[in-house]
């Protein structure tokens, strides 16, 4: 299949960057990121700059393939990564616009990669358990009901991919915060520090340069994981009840 | 005092006061539609030109009046500085707009309240105001009561017999149910309310008050262009 390719490219953080179009032949068994890597094997061997993209696990599972396909982060497929996006789902003839994540807080470094560090502060801040957790438990060694189970393992199915941020008509960060927040909040090990982290997390978000939530949902429908904006609520009423609950100032 | 600055000055304590201020109008828009449906009484105005005197006469609805519009100014003024932040959110737009994973009401609640502020001013200045603080409505007096009151009804009846006028309203109104079409769920979902077990209640009853209460609304312009 022959596709006609518009993609930003931009040689570095401070360059202005711009929509350079490409052809490309590809086969409908390839992923997204394979008909990319033909395509740079033709830019090399013309003795061009190949488009810098990110991937690692290329399985769905690390988040790290990051680009605004026709509009949509990963894609045109529900609950799929770019990574896991193939071919046979576009048409011979097509002309696909490969953007980057848009948001103030991902700047664009190189054509297609953003640095979204942003994220990594933000659980720096406060994402984590601080006990020594030692060697894996016993699996029940911690009754946990089945259904907190669940919530707290669909939230912690979030692979920090940024595609909520990029979806999000304002660039807020929440359905990614929410995720982590709530993760930790569900289960007793995080419940110690749950009041403090929520505020610590939501101010570091906010420090990011992040826009707020004006609920669209378009984070939910773009999220290659499913994460539900219920966590979202979730960590708003985590946030109230720290503020106004808790003894600390 | 800093944790409550700390508080409303974030991201999340921002959108709590929209959400508050937005419930409280939302409940506001009742009280307001089941008085002017007196309007659509067939008695040349008795019954509304009364319950006009009382709600501009009476000094607790006067002291709440006041309180209520502080809320408009504070949500419309607050609702502005978000739209402003989340602009700065993302500096570089897309090529390619995305349409598919949100609706249009959702996106545009800014330009929407906008709209519907405009409509306020047009509407309070024409009603409002004229009642208020000036003398350009006639005197008339009403069976059982003391005083002559201000006949606000011949100031509606002669407004809606204006078509660009009715047509504002129509408009106003409709930017005012796509506001609350997203509005009234949304304000729900902040005060992180939201749960399989009633969700889909509080999204089934945002849509029928937001289709109902603006109709509602709707139809005193229509009565009086086009029956009356």
């Amino acid at each position: 299949m022959n596709l006609k390719l518009k993609i930003w490219r931009q040689p570095n953080k401070e360059a202005k960057g711009k929509f350079e179009v490409y052809e490309v032949e590809a086969t409908p068994e390839m992923s997204f990121l394979e008909m990319l890597d033909v395509l740079n094997d033709q830019i090399i061997e013309e003795k061009g700059n190949p488009i810098a993209f990110e991937h690692d696990c290329r399985e769905g599972i690390c988040g790290t393939c990051s680009m605004v396909i026709n509009g949509q982060p990963h894609g045109p497929m529900g609950l799929t990564t770019t990574c896991q996006l193939h071919m046979r789902h576009f048409k011979d003839g097509d002309t696909i616009v490969i953007e980057p994540f848009r948001a103030t807080a991902f700047p664009v470094l190189k054509d297609l990669v953003v640095d979204r560090d942003s994220f990594d502060r933000i659980i720096q801040s406060g994402g984590f358990v601080s006990v020594g957790t030692g060697q894996a438990p016993d699996g029940n060694s911690i009754l946990i009901e089945q259904e907190v189970a669940k919530d707290a393992f669909d939230a912690a199915s979030c692979i920090g991919c940024g595609a909520c941020v990029a979806a999000c008509p304002n660039a807020s960060a929440m359905l990614f915060v929410s995720a982590k927040v709530a993760h930790l909040a569900y289960l007793p090990q995080g419940q110690v520090e749950a009041s403090k982290r929520v505020k610590r997390m939501v101010h570091q978000m906010d420090r990011e340069g992040f826009g707020n939530c004006s609920n669209t949902y378009a984070c939910e429908a773009e999220c290659p994981k499913g994460i539900s904006v219920e966590n979202i609520a979730k960590m708003n009423r985590e946030y109230f009840s720290s503020v106004i609950g808790s003894q600390k100032k | 005092m800093s944790w409550i600055t700390n508080f409303l000055t974030s991201s999340l304590g921002k959108k709590l006061i929209m959400s508050l201020t937005g419930l409280f109008l939302i409940v506001f828009l009742v009280v307001h539609l089941s008085g002017n449906l007196q309007l659509l009484y067939d008695d040349n105005g008795v019954a509304f030109n009364s319950y006009a005197h009382f709600m501009t006469t009476n000094g607790l609805i006067t002291f709440l009046s006041y309180g209520l519009y502080a809320l408009i100014l504070l949500h419309a003024i607050q609702g502005m500085v978000i739209a402003w932040s989340n602009r700065k959110g993302r500096s570089v737009n897309y090529k390619v707009g995305n349409t598919k994973s949100n609706t249009f009401a959702s996106r545009h609640m800014a330009l929407l309240g906008l709209l519907v502020f405009f409509f306020l001013a047009v509407h309070m200045g024409d009603f409002w105001y004229k009642m208020k603080f000036t003398d350009q409505l006639m005197l008339v007096p009403v069976q059982g009561m003391d005083v002559e009151v201000k006949d606000l009804y011949a100031r509606v009846d002669a407004a809606f017999a204006v078509w660009w006028l009715v047509a504002i309203y129509i408009l106003g109104l409709i930017a005012l149910a796509l506001h609350l079409w997203h509005g009234f769920q949304s304000a729900f979902q902040t005060l992180g309310l939201n749960h399989k077990k009633y969700t889909p209640v509080i999204k089934g009853l945002g849509m029928i008050y937001s289709i109902l209460i603006p109709a509602g609304f709707a139809v005193i312009p229509l009565y009086f262009f086009f029956i009356k």
